[in-house]
């Protein structure tokens, strides 16, 4: 395509007149930045001049208190205490700071290897930045420096809030601890607020503290100083307070709370309460625990290795983090899968001879001699295995698993907590998904029995309880209210089971406590009107090999304690009209109705009291061993009763 | 191709086009790269290898790259502007599908050692094929509404892709860009009305969006509008660094506190120093003088661009050099009223200044253009 000359001309003196227009647009557009820039160097140079020159103004950030956080009755259990500590600024100290820390070792402690280690960081920070000396001093030692501070150039005695858990180890897998900010954590943030910033500033790492740092933090307030060169603060100018966090009111209750990580004790275990209807958890312990106050003040690197190194796991959060095999407290779920499927009715019967025959395997019930002709309610309350592998081959892993999801196993459930496990409802697919292999019949007989790929956390334990007590879907809950804001308790639909199949697992549940040949019959509530119900589980841990059984199984006790069996126990009550469910897991504790029913049920009946358990709700025998196990316990003293709501 | 309608025999062969390059553009060039040098020296403390000398040798290549480009026929750039274009669109493409993230944002595409920032280079091609392409389009058809769509399309893709990243200065200057060489080549002005019109509903849509679930920017996208509206306001976060710069500026006064006597940025006031904010640290040092210096310097780039494009009668090559010399005007312009608290702060270089190699590369990439169509203009 050719152009004409005429056209190369059009084109020339269009593109000089817009050409024109484009400079006179840049033009203007200079001039107003020069405009600018006349106005702020040349007329108003001086004002901007005071405010660089050396006595300046700076601004100093006042970081804001934090949120608190409340157990469900309103009690404390992380609140901010006052921390006295002293700070040196190299500069302000004259250059040399070590005269200014020999003088200082006279009146609070200091060991010679904390003043070589505080030289050193000295010698590594910039000579303005303030280091702290030593903090966490009492109020005499606070005021000595006070007093001598002439004598102390550089240092400043201060003030501030850390952090504090009077409940020390009770909450600590739920709340979390705050630590100091890391490099790490500023990288994850997007446009990290400037408090972060500060030395010294904490922020939440783990739990609860860590998943609502926003809404705990709070607004950072500042002051305005005048400065003089040596950046000593003449005076201040100004004061905006911050704003403190929002106050986290958790469903959990802490006198319960306090209750089961007594109760517990010293076993590796972990214990849910969670309420039937709401969802609301009323404790979710996980013991041994650890104290937070000391990831808040800096732990030690041998207390550290001392955590790490304990076999029973004190920094694991079980509750949540821990997933187990439940043995057969997972029996309701294949119960119901076959009820649901129409495979049973409750009156069906199966014979159990001690094992059942598959293809060339022998799987054994747990009682050798066999249980005889067994229906539905028998099956669950004592636990024949046999009844479930028989039941398991005519419904199939797919029916079970289905049931196992819509009871809250195998599924996520959302909590702000760290590291919430999902567990595993397996099927065919997730076994081909995962292990790339077909799903055998073997794998149903040990699904049906909660052995083998299934894997459940106490959490989901809870849940699983809760929605076969209430009927409904009920999801945990673990934040109650924030700023005074109710977290709305949504109403849980209906479960997709009927109510016939619930009823016959109740029933089973039932007779497990108060039927005469129940395995936890001697864990039973004395009182009818708390009357339970509940489901032991024992899981296998190993295999036991065909020599083992020739030789005669070997009782747990004689076994090095990680390789026993887990306990395991869940349970609701009343029986009429469900409030707590319970979920109890005691990782190589032996057998369930042994091990973890009596905790379970002592645990439940505190929530059910409101207090300790009264001594008639147990069994005549077990009186005494309560009384004295009570007199053993150091518990939180009740706290003082609160304003009492008036009446209208 | 119009070129052949012109005495292709009468452009200067082979290295007789040095005597025919724009060297007032390159010495002008040279002197506000030095000034970027002497101010990058200042901000390091006295010291060369932190960032000036860095410097320096991106600018050598840089020279070498302009100068290279100066001697590469006019109608190359032509013959791959479609090309080029479509090259950094796919890039932008594989930018926001596997970029890497950089300060919050997919910016960057990773070459193994080499990280190449596709929304820059696709500042230069969209005015090499929007040149490319009102140089074939007949003048008569320049408005017609089919015609101003398909251009408006071009620019308008890479934008989007741009603000996804999400990079709302890159895409704002994709726009501009784009639009400078649709005015330049004659588009009605009433489009360019329309189009300010709908710009301006749109900044009250966003800012009506605020707080509702159909928000269009991201919550510190809004707070950096707050902080532009007033600074004052959060003195500590984001109101920071402007009010910082403005009294760094503002301090400076007539003639400056003298080379590397600038308190503000001394005593670490400032943030970014050393990119988007190196121009305070010059008027603070060298005050209204070295600030308007730097002004004029910048103008008379831009100047000598827009007399080169005036007398080359050749219509791509014209366009080609109103665009890039439009792109860096928006460079400058922007940092400064930025700088100034004329604009909301957004980060972006100050060109030719600044620290870092990606733009110093694009511009003088761009210069480069803008000799090969100086040195080949019809004669």
């Amino acid at each position: 395509m050719k152009k004409s000359q005429r056209e190369i001309l059009d084109s020339s003196r269009a593109i000089t007149r817009r050409v024109m227009m484009l400079a006179g647009l840049q033009l203007g557009v200079v001039t107003t930045l020069a405009l600018k820039m006349r106005s702020m160097q040349l007329d108003h140079a001086e004002e901007y001049r005071m405010l660089a020159d050396g006595n300046s103004i700076k601004i100093r950030l006042l970081p804001p208190s934090r949120g608190l956080i409340l157990d469900r009755n309103g009690i404390i259990v992380a609140g901010n205490e006052q921390n006295y500590r002293v700070t040196l600024t190299r500069e302000e100290a004259g250059g040399d700071v070590e005269p200014v820390l020999r003088r200082l070792s006279q009146l609070i402690p200091m060991s010679e290897q904390r003043i070589s280690e505080l030289m050193e960081e000295f010698s590594r920070r910039s000579a303005i930045t303030p280091i702290v000396l030593a903090d966490r001093l009492s109020w005499e030692q606070f005021s000595a420096i006070a007093v001598n501070a002439p004598a102390l150039p550089g240092v400043t005695p201060e003030s501030a809030l850390s952090r504090a858990y009077p409940r020390a180890g009770d909450l600590a897998h739920v709340m979390g601890y705050v630590g100091p900010v890391s490099d790490y954590d500023l990288s994850r943030i997007e446009d990290p607020d400037p408090v972060l910033r500060l030395p010294d500033f904490q922020l939440g790492k783990i739990g609860v503290e860590g998943r609502l740092e926003e809404v705990l933090r709070g607004k950072a307030g500042a002051r305005r100083v005048e400065v003089n060169s040596a950046g000593r603060e003449m005076r201040q100018l100004s004061r905006q307070e911050g704003e403190q966090g929002a106050a986290v009111q958790m469903t959990v209750d802490a006198a319960l709370q306090n209750y089961a990580a007594q109760r517990m004790g010293e076993e590796s275990a972990a214990a849910v309460v969670m309420d039937c209807f709401t969802g609301e958890l009323f404790a979710i312990c996980s013991s041994p625990s650890f104290d937070p106050n000391k990831f808040v003040r800096g732990i030690s690197s041998a207390e550290y290795r001392a955590l790490m190194d304990h076999d029973h796991r004190p920094l694991a959060d079980k509750t949540v983090q821990g997933v187990y095999p439940p043995g057969s407290t997972f029996k309701m779920v294949t119960l119901m899968a076959g009820l649901e499927a129409g495979v049973i009715n409750p009156g069906s019967r199966y014979f159990c001879p001690g094992h059942t025959e598959l293809g060339g395997r022998r799987f054994h019930c747990w009682r050798r001699g066999g249980h005889g002709t067994v229906d539905a309610i028998k099956s669950l309350e004592e636990s024949c295995d046999v009844y479930y592998y028989e039941l398991a081959q005519r419904v199939g892993i797919d029916r079970i698993a289905v049931m196992a999801r819509k009871l809250g196993l195998g599924v996520r459930h959302d909590l702000p907590m760290s590291a919430v496990a999902e567990g595993i409802a397996p099927d065919r697919e997730w076994k081909m998904a995962r292990h790339g292999q077909s799903w055998q019949i073997g794998d149903s007989l040990n699904a049906s029995i909660g052995q083998g790929y299934v894997l459940a956390s106490p959490l989901q334990l809870a849940v699983m309880t809760a929605r076969i007590a209430s009927g409904r879907e009920v999801r945990p809950q673990l934040i109650r209210s924030i700023d005074g804001v109710r977290q709305t308790v949504p109403d849980y639909p209906p479960l997709d089971i009927s109510e016939a199949a619930l009823r016959v697992a109740r029933q089973g549940m039932d007779a497990v406590m108060n039927g005469g040949r129940g395995t936890a019959r001697s864990s039973r509530i004395a009182r009818e009107d708390w009357r339970m119900a509940g489901k032991t589980g024992t899981s296998q841990v190993r295999n036991i090999t065909a020599a083992e059984r020739a030789r005669g199984v070997i009782s747990n006790d004689q076994l090095p304690w990680n390789r026993r069996d887990h306990a395991l126990f869940v349970c609701y009550a009343p029986y009429d009209a469900p409030r707590y469910a319970v979920s109890l897991v005691v990782e190589h504790g032996g057998g369930g109705s042994t091990a973890a029913a009596p905790i379970a049920r002592d645990i439940l009946l505190f929530a059910l009291n409101g207090g300790l358990p009264p001594l008639d709700a147990v069994p005549s025998d077990q009186r005494a061993a309560m009384e004295a196990r009570h007199e053993a316990m150091h518990l939180y003293k009740p706290e003082a009763a609160r304003p009492g709501r008036s009446r209208a | 191709m119009s070129y052949l309608d012109y005495q292709v025999a009468q452009v200067p062969t082979g290295f007789r086009k040095i005597l025919h390059i724009n060297w007032p553009l390159v010495v002008l060039v040279a002197a506000v790269c030095c000034i970027g040098f002497l101010m990058l020296y200042s901000v390091a403390g006295g010291r060369m290898d932190t960032w000036a000398e860095p410097q320096m040798v991106r600018f050598a290549i840089g020279m070498v790259v302009m100068l290279g480009l100066a001697f590469v026929p006019m109608w190359f750039w032509r013959g791959i502007s479609v090309a080029a274009y479509v090259i950094c669109f796919l890039m932008l493409v594989a930018v926001d599908l596997f970029g890497t993230i950089g300060m919050g944002a997919q910016r960057w595409i990773d070459f193994g050692p080499v990280r190449l920032q596709p929304s820059e280079l696709m500042k230069i091609a969209l005015v090499l094929l929007l040149a490319a392409y009102y140089d074939w389009l007949p003048l008569d058809r320049v408005s017609r509404p089919l015609w101003v769509i398909i251009p408006v399309l071009l620019i308008l893709a890479p934008t989007a892709l741009v603000l996804i990243q999400p990079d709302l200065g890159t895409s704002i200057m994709l726009i501009a860009g784009g639009g400078i060489v649709m005015f330049a080549a004659g588009v009605s002005l009433w489009y360019f009305g329309v189009v300010i019109g709908m710009g301006v509903g749109l900044v009250a849509a966003v800012m009506n969006s605020r707080g509702t679930d159909w928000q269009l920017l991201k919550d510190y996208q809004f707070r950096r509008i707050d902080t532009f509206l007033d600074p004052s306001a959060d003195p500590l976060g984001a109101g920071y660094n402007i009010i910082q710069s403005q009294i760094a500026l503002g301090s400076g006064g007539w003639s400056g506190r003298g080379f590397m006597q600038g308190t503000q940025s001394r005593l670490n006031f400032l943030p970014e120093k050393h990119t988007d904010f190196i121009f305070t640290v010059l008027s603070e040092e060298f005050g209204f003088i070295g600030a308007s210096s730097l002004l004029t310097l910048y103008m008379l780039i831009v100047g000598f661009c827009l007399y080169s494009a005036l007398t080359n009668r050749d219509r791509f090559a014209s366009l080609i050099t109103i665009g890039i010399s439009g792109t860096f005007f928006l460079y400058f312009a922007i940092n400064m009223a930025t700088v100034m608290g004329l604009l909301p702060a957004k980060g972006s270089p100050l060109p030719l200044v600044s620290y870092g190699g990606t733009s110093l590369m694009i511009l003088m990439l761009g210069f480069g253009l803008v000799q090969s169509a100086h040195v080949h203009r019809p004669r």
